[in-house]
């Protein structure tokens, strides 16, 4: 099998069993990278020399013995929120094109002491504010599977990149769906951890309150190892959580025998795409074959998530925002009168037009008079979908729903409505609110060929019951890889390359 | 007839606390470091830092909050102070809105008017500002981080002061309680006490309050006193001209005398506060405000006390002793050394207090050991060197922190036991001056200071004062 | 559209905001807000009385590090991104007149 279609465990046993080198195998991604970049564009920065001087420095540490983990060796990409010390971070935004961090994000520097090489740095909504991945200053990414449509977002690069084996693994970040939705589009598997797990220290933060790190892969087994490797508490974040149960890969089992399954029916209603309804509805029934129980039931507060989300996470973004101003680090505007010209203009040519919207309606919700309405209101309507899942999760192990309500739109079709683009994320943002780990999973393709995603939604700190129930679906399926990489794969061989 | 007017005012005072780091990060809060050489992520906002709460900073607090009578929130939060200027790297400040960690104490303040509780009305946790400095050959300000995030904690008092004096004593009071405490040195001058004055004016006997203003940028208890005058008359000038006095931020210019509007288009003072995401809350339970009461110093009122009790000293050297911390602190090292309290306690108020005087300086500023004053004392006892030579020495020890021993030494300065020179001495200079001996046996007494004077001055000195007056008396009589 | 937006609350969110907006950026701004707000408005069908706001998902508190000086002089590494700098300072446009 080609290296770039391994996954990130398979690869990283066959690099202790010293049948490929790590520099090989990023040789590989970076050619892959080299070939399908181009036309997809998940990449906003490829390290190139970087990441291969770092697989020489694994490679010899693996040879001495010293780097044993299943992901020494293999080359992962990093979402470009996530600061990487000597490595451009941009956000995807014009405010940070040239923005060189000297630190490094924990999350990171947990996957590199596994021994990870970084590849390079991935395309997202500018911010992380958007579900496409077309607000990125640096141009659009494609779907993998259809180059017309749009990846999802915000990580809509990470994810594409897994789907593209331009890497063998990536991170994301999650603050509304934005780990899952990509996902789903992709057909590969991501995961939001419960928040608190990963640290967010270095992640350049939109909504702090609900901002969580976590892994994109292309298969459930990855994805335990992954944030096995992630998670940690770390002393830097004041709200990262103490948690002792982080050996997610013993939930590597297909074992779901009694394990209660919920759906909801408030997720399955008006708006949902029947193709996507039908998919879902199907993977139950192989899981209920498995031995879980699945049961209908009303969350309830549904509609409620999306307003709240807008208030919270823009509020928090207005503030978390506004240490961008040219005087630091980043752009700085070339012509101003003053300090508030030099902010201003700094600013408004630095952000695009949808981080632009969120912090003047973060700004807003905030400003004298409006707080308690909006702000108070949002935080109490929080805690209302917190006690909804609470008692959902007195009854379930696990929530069974959609990722989006459809699969990857069009390129060009979202960003001329946000309303309805924020709409998409209405089965994904309520979990953000809760502090929920949840997790989206390949479970089909519509007519066109495009991947439906499920998501499984656990209680605070029951990732293994995710991974559990997700694993013994996979089994269930084969899995899929977009036309273009079998093309690449097909041609290759053919010219008698790497195989 | 002329209406009158009373001033009310109410303080905001800002403490820099004395902990090793910042508040959010590991950085060291120490003065005069080179620009921007005690930063890191946190503490310049750079992109995905995160602040963490120093500990110290929390139990500073809560010890403040105990000695100026406050209640202690049990469930305090830190929220975000939105707004944006170059010496606010994350253009919001971290402090304390919703639920600051004391609220509703009280100091009393005694004036000439005599004893008032002045109260206060919160105290919270914030974080200080960098420093811009304003370079005048490139028209730019520069920014140094190095004093952002130090902690501070900001008193705020009810509007219950009407006159400077009530606010220099209540200043005074606030800092004799935090320097008591350690939590800070509390200096003025330095910054590291920094009062902002709300201030307005009504007619004497009106229950409503007029429209105030708040003055910033002052330095010391002068322009304090200085500027509450200014404000005062601004805006009875204002009142009594039919204007309105418009509430704002306004700058105290101590040279000019005169407060000027801070007011701009772009400081909207809309500060969009919310609770921080990136802190959790604190809560403090019984036992560790028990444990931080338990580490509480003994104050101004109970060293009085007791000084006057143990030490038998009057009620004035006990006042005056305890004004300032380290004061006290010498007073009772020196004690502990085996010098005689009323013998310090006179080194202390007299020429101590003397010598700062003539220096600008405030007892804070003392650098001398107690070690090198008991020395002193203890020569003085042994009438190893006299009062005048004392004096001297002492003055050696107050700005150098001299060895007292080793200065005497060095200088020769011990007092001369040769009582054979000295008989010789004088009998030289009596010898040397008849008119003087016939004006004193004529019964000119003063005549006989001479002859001392005389002597002290051949002996350079070091003659022992007693017995000089002793012997001279002596000789004289026997002519 | 039950939020009109005014030009002055555009103006007075964007001084709050720091930013400069075009007069079509303004237009939008107005529309947008106004339409966000309105869907935001959804919020006070749910009755909410007696919840408390609930900011943290967790019951965490008492997060504290000693105070312990561990960082060191890193202020070449904190300036290297600064757009202008002088004397080992950030250089911003002169604050005071
Ligand atoms: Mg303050
Ligand atoms: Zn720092």
């Amino acid at each position: 099998m080609k290296i770039t279609a391994l996954g990130a465990v398979e690869l990283g046993k066959k690099i202790q069993a010293r049948e490929i080198s790590s520099v090989e195998a990023t040789k590989e991604v970076l050619r892959q990278i080299d070939a399908l970049d181009p036309i997809y564009h998940s990449y906003v920065t490829v390290a190139g020399e970087q990441a291969l001087e770092q697989a020489r420095a694994v490679q010899k540490a693996i040879d001495e013995g010293t780097l044993t983990g299943t992901l020494a060796g293999v080359p992962v990409a990093i979402k470009d929120n996530l600061c990487t010390r000597g490595l451009r971070t941009t956000c995807s935004s014009n405010i940070l094109s040239n923005f060189v961090p000297t630190y490094t994000a924990q999350a990171v520097v947990n996957l590199e002491k596994a021994g990870a090489v970084i590849v390079g740095k991935t395309n997202m909504d500018e911010f992380a504010m958007g579900s496409t991945t077309e607000t990125s200053f640096f141009g659009v990414t494609k779907n993998p599977w259809n180059p017309d449509h749009v990846p999802g977002g915000s990580s809509g690069g990470s994810a594409a990149a897994v789907a593209l084996e331009e890497c063998s693994y990536a991170l994301g970040s999650d603050t509304g769906g934005s780990i899952r939705q990509p996902s789903s589009f992709c057909g590969v598997v991501g995961m939001k951890p419960t928040y608190g797990t990963v640290s967010r220290y270095g992640l350049i933060a939109y909504g702090s309150s609900l901002d969580q790190i976590g892994p994109i892969s292309k298969n459930v087994t990855d994805c335990a190892a992954i944030l096995e490797a992630i998670a940690s508490y770390d002393p830097k974040d004041s709200t990262s959580v103490r948690r002792g149960d982080t050996r997610f890969t013993e939930a590597l089992t297909e074992d779901v025998k009694g394990l209660r399954i919920g759906l909801p029916r408030d997720y399955y209603g008006d708006g949902l795409d029947g193709e996507i309804r039908d998919a879902i509805q199907k993977a139950a029934k192989e899981l209920e074959k498995k031995g879980a129980v699945i049961e209908e039931f009303d969350l309830g507060l549904v509609s409620y998530a999306i307003p709240a989300y807008y208030v919270i996470a823009s509020a928090e973004a207005s503030s978390n925002l506004a240490r961008f101003d040219g005087v630091k680090y980043g752009y700085r505007a070339k012509e101003y009168d003053g300090l508030h010209s030099m902010y201003k203009k700094s600013r408004s040519e630095g952000f695009g037009a949808e981080v632009k919207r969120r912090i003047m309606l973060g700004s807003f919700v905030l400003s004298s008079g409006y707080y308690d309405a909006y702000y108070l209101k949002a935080l109490r309507t929080k805690a209302l979908m917190k006690q909804a899942f609470d008692k959902a999760f007195e009854r379930f192990d696990i929530i069974l729903a959609p990722t989006a309500p459809t699969t990857a739109p069009k390129l060009g079709e979202s960003l001329s409505d946000p309303i309805k683009m924020y709409l998409g994320d209405i089965y994904t943002i309520s979990v953000n609110l809760a502090g929920l780990p949840a997790m989206s999973v390949p479970c089909g393709t519509d007519k066109n060929g495009l991947p439906i995603g499920m998501q499984l939604i656990g209680d605070c700190f029951t990732e293994k019951k995710l991974i559990r129930a997700a694993y013994a679906f996979e089994k269930t399926r084969e899995f899929a890889r977009p036309a273009v990489v079998l093309e690449r794969e097909r041609k290759e061989r053919e010219d008698g390359k790497n195989i | 007839m002329a209406k009158t007017y009373e001033t009310v005012i109410g303080l905001e005072v800002h403490v820099e606390l004395a902990t090793q780091t910042k508040i959010f990060c590991s950085c060291s809060t120490a003065f005069g470091g080179a620009p921007n050489t005690h930063t890191c992520p946190v503490c310049t906002g750079m992109p995905g830092s995160l602040p963490v709460l120093n500990r110290k900073v929390v139990e500073y607090a809560m010890a403040v909050g105990m000695a100026t009578n406050c209640e202690i929130t049990r469930y305090s939060k830190f929220d975000r102070k939105n707004y944006f200027y170059p010496d606010n790297p994350q253009n919001y400040q971290i402090s304390q809105l919703y639920a600051p960690i004391c609220r509703n104490g009280f100091v009393e303040i005694e004036t000439k008017t005599g004893k008032k509780q002045i109260r206060i009305h919160e105290i919270h946790m914030e974080e200080d500002a960098g420093k811009l400095i304003h370079d005048e050959w490139e028209n730019c300000s520069l920014v140094d981080f190095n004093r952002s995030g130090v902690p501070l904690i900001e008193i705020v008092s009810e509007p219950d002061m009407r006159s400077a004096e009530e606010v220099v004593a209540y200043l005074e009071k606030l800092r004799l309680i935090i320097q008591y405490l350690g939590a800070s040195d509390c200096k003025l001058q330095e910054g590291s006490m920094r009062a902002d004055v709300n201030l307005s004016v009504r007619e004497m006997g009106t229950e409503t309050f007029g429209t105030r203003t708040e003055m910033k940028n002052l330095n010391s208890f002068k322009a304090i006193a200085r500027a509450i005058e200014g404000e005062k008359n601004r805006q009875i000038e204002l009142l009594e001209e039919g204007k309105p006095v418009i509430q704002e931020t306004r700058r105290w210019d101590d040279n000019k005398e005169y407060s000027y509007a801070m007011r701009s288009k772009e400081d909207a003072q809309d500060y969009r506060y919310f609770p921080d995401p990136d802190l959790v809350p604190i809560l403090i339970s019984e036992e560790w405000m028990a444990q931080v009461k338990a580490r509480e110093p003994e104050f101004k009122d109970a060293k009085m006390a007791r000084y006057q009790a143990e030490f038998d000293l009057p009620r004035y050297d006990a006042d005056l002793l305890t004004d300032s911390k380290k004061m006290a602190d010498l007073f009772e090292e020196t004690v502990a050394l085996g010098a005689p309290p009323k013998k310090v306690s006179n080194w202390l108020m007299v020429e101590t207090m003397r010598l700062l005087k003539e220096s600008e300086q405030e007892p804070d500023d003392l650098s001398f050991s107690a070690a090198h004053l008991a020395a002193l004392i203890a020569m003085t006892d042994a009438r190893e060197i006299n009062s005048t030579v004392a004096k001297e020495v002492f003055e050696q020890i107050f700005r150098e922190d001299a060895d007292p021993v080793e200065y005497v030494e060095k200088h020769g300065l011990k007092t001369v036991r040769d009582e054979g020179s000295l008989r010789s001495t004088i009998e030289a200079i009596i010898a040397a001056n008849p008119q003087s001996v016939a004006d004193y046996k004529s019964g000119k007494k003063k005549a006989m200071g001479f002859i001392v004077g005389q002597t002290m001055k051949a002996m350079k000195g070091k003659a022992d004062p007693a017995a000089v007056n002793q012997m001279v008396r002596e000789a004289m009589e026997k002519q | 559209m039950a939020n009109i937006i005014s030009d002055e609350t555009i103006e007075y969110v964007a001084i709050l905001a720091k930013l400069e907006l075009s007069p079509e950026e303004k237009e939008a701004a107005k529309k947008d807000m106004g339409e966000m707000l309105d869907y935001i408005d959804q919020l006070n069908e749910l009755d909410t009385t007696g919840v408390e706001p609930m900011s943290h998902i967790f019951p965490i508190s008492n997060v504290f590090r000693e105070d312990v000086v561990t960082n060191t002089d890193v202020r070449e590494q904190m300036l290297a991104n600064a757009p202008k700098q002088k004397d080992g300072s950030f250089q911003v446009p002169r604050t005071v007149e």
